[in-house]
């Protein structure tokens, strides 16, 4: 008999702490294949946030750092220079890379670091109860939105790839989803794609992963994976914002 | 030699070929030089965005088993006291460089010992000491660079250079090792260390996160296992005329090298006076203030501040003698003759 389907070795058996429906698997899962599809997870260094994916560490083969809260990608950058010719990547939410973390972020992908970061955009604080995260929608019920997110006092939400595509040094910036399976498809690509160009030379890289957060949007994984469809992708457009091939 | 430049060049002849950090006054001349010497040599120099992306890139490149640091003044400390207490959390050694100004906020530029319960108590969250040297000459920010690497390797836990202002910017003639590590040595020996699995064995995870209480609990008295060690092993000090003394000056850096002066003055006015200078501040040197304050009558804390190591002095001695400060903040320093006076004045009581 022949197996047609199996974990990638990049994963380790560690059993998985997030809630049902959520994303989050979906992605390490895609992370792990595209290790697996380079042969680097003896040289690659991962590094996790703060967040649902803190515990990250544990599921990922290679080797790993935790860091500390929206520091992952100045914590990346001193890995990587200790050793260029390893692969380096970060696994951040969207608190931790974009409300805490902007300043290490926008920093590291304007050095252009050869580093990879995958960015899991769910649009709120998943680890910490359901609060109003960066990327949370206007009109977003969240804890700390209880009436909705308010653009006059809250602010609109960022969009992190269209912010760092206005630099001038990072080699690949893609968004992609996983609500779907030609979604889930694309979004293999594309992160695989991002650690080839950091394998290859080319400098930084970062796929944004419109994720889902069915627990702390108040919606079952079904409706949760229809929301992003219907709220999250008009606003976050996916596509490629910089491919220097 | 300027004070700042011993310690980048004695850095790189501790085989440290990564540095990180971000301009701030008075310490700026390490990263001058840093930036000059690093790219010759094969190593890295880089400013960050802040102090905070400074101190994450330490902690990013001590994870993989370099010798791994930064600088700052004391503002800046207060940014890299969250990176702080992760490596402390990882058991990770690193170098810290602290050359003091005064604040609280942003203070002066001139010289201060005003961080030194910040530094001595652990400078961050949670429950942790790092290894504090503090250095009185050009020489000493030399020698206690090459020393900082190798005990904050010991007992991996971060060291720091506590430097005032004064040893920073001072010129001294520095007698540098010849010998220099090799880079690659550095990281020998660390099986802790995130180098890549090669396939060969399981994963390492460099963490601070014990979720389990009992796990982190167990993490904290390990690690204060190894503190106990460091306490027994590892204080330095200098003793300056202490034989007959009746008065013990205690005081570290600049204003220990006044305090000297004072010390030749006070006794041609007749008062046996000698100084203890603590080299270590964490683990500070109880053991020979103790065995002092079986002589002396009185203790006179000389420093930069309100008199924080003064409370360390009284803590050794157990308040069993009583603990004067003679001390000036905010930049000024105090001259030999104020402190005379006060040792006079002590010694007159």
């Amino acid at each position: 008999m022949a197996i047609v389907f199996d974990k990638p070795k990049a994963l380790t058996d560690a059993h998985l702490h997030y809630c049902p429906g959520c994303t989050h698997g979906i992605v390490h899962r895609l992370v792990a294949e595209a290790i697996d599809a380079l042969g680097i997870e003896g040289r690659t260094i991962g590094i996790a946030p703060v967040g649902c994916s803190v515990m990250a560490y544990d599921y990922f083969a290679c080797d790993m750092i935790e860091a500390a809260h929206g520091r992952a990608p100045a914590v990346a950058t001193g890995v990587k220079r200790s050793m260029p010719e390893n692969v380096v990547f970060t696994y951040q939410g969207d608190g931790d890379l974009a409300s805490i973390g902007l300043c290490e972020t926008v920093s590291c992908a304007c050095r252009g670091e050869n580093v990879t970061i995958i960015f899991i955009n769910n649009a709120i604080y998943g680890m910490t109860g359901g609060q109003m995260a960066p990327t949370s929608l206007v009109g977003q019920v969240t804890q700390t939105s209880p009436y909705g997110r308010d653009a006059k006092t809250q602010g609109m939400p960022i969009r992190i790839c269209e912010l760092l595509a206005s630099l001038d040094a990072p080699a690949y910036i893609e968004r992609v989803a996983v609500n779907s399976v030609a979604n889930v498809r694309k979004a293999g690509k594309a992160i695989l794609k991002a650690f080839r160009t950091q394998v290859e030379g080319k400098g930084f890289s970062l796929v944004e992963v419109v994720s889902t957060c069915p627990t702390n949007w108040g919606l079952t994984p079904q409706k949760a994976c229809q929301w992003v469809d219907e709220k999250m992708i008009p606003f976050y457009p996916l596509g490629c914002f910089r491919d220097r091939e | 030699m300027k004070g700042n430049e011993a310690i980048a060049e004695a850095a790189i002849r501790a085989g440290c070929r990564h540095y990180f950090g971000y301009p701030i006054t008075p310490q700026t001349e390490i990263a001058a030089y840093m930036a000059k010497r690093m790219p010759k040599i094969g190593g890295t120099f880089l400013q960050a965005e802040s102090e905070i992306a400074a101190i994450n890139m330490v902690y990013g490149c001590a994870s993989t088993g370099r010798r791994a640091m930064t600088s700052s003044s004391s503002p800046g400390l207060s940014l890299k006291a969250e990176g702080i207490s992760y490596l402390a959390g990882a058991d990770l050694p690193a170098l810290i460089v602290n050359v003091q100004r005064g604040g609280p906020g942003l203070g002066g530029i001139q010289p201060s010992q005003s961080d030194y319960f910040f530094m001595t108590r652990g400078p961050g969250h949670g429950d942790f000491r790092i290894i504090v040297l503090a250095p009185a000459s050009v020489q000493e920010m030399a020698d206690m660079t090459r020393l900082a690497f190798e005990l904050g390797e010991k007992y991996r836990m971060p060291a720091m250079l506590l430097a005032d202002g004064t040893m920073g910017q001072m010129m001294e003639p520095v007698e540098l090792p010849e010998a220099e590590i090799d880079p690659a040595d550095v990281v020998k020996g660390k099986p802790w260390a995130v180098t890549g699995t090669q396939m060969k064995r399981v994963h390492n995870i460099v963490n601070s996160l014990y979720l389990k209480p009992d796990e982190l609990e167990r993490t904290n008295i390990e690690r204060f296992e190894r503190y106990a060690k460091v306490e027994k092993d590892e204080c330095l000090w200098e003793e300056y005329m202490m034989d007959d003394a009746e008065i013990c000056v205690v005081s570290c850096g600049i204003t220990a090298r006044v305090s000297k002066n004072a010390i030749v003055e006070a006794r041609k006015r007749g008062v046996k006076v000698g100084m203890i200078r603590p080299k270590t501040l964490y683990p500070f040197p109880k053991a020979p203030l103790m065995a002092a304050a079986e002589k002396v009558k009185a203790f006179l804390a000389v420093e930069l501040n309100m008199g924080q190591m003064k409370e360390d002095v009284e803590l050794a001695v157990r308040c069993s003698r009583p603990v004067a400060t003679c001390n000036r903040v905010g930049g000024m320093i105090p001259s030999a003759d104020e402190v005379t006076e006060a040792i006079v004045a002590l010694a007159q009581k």
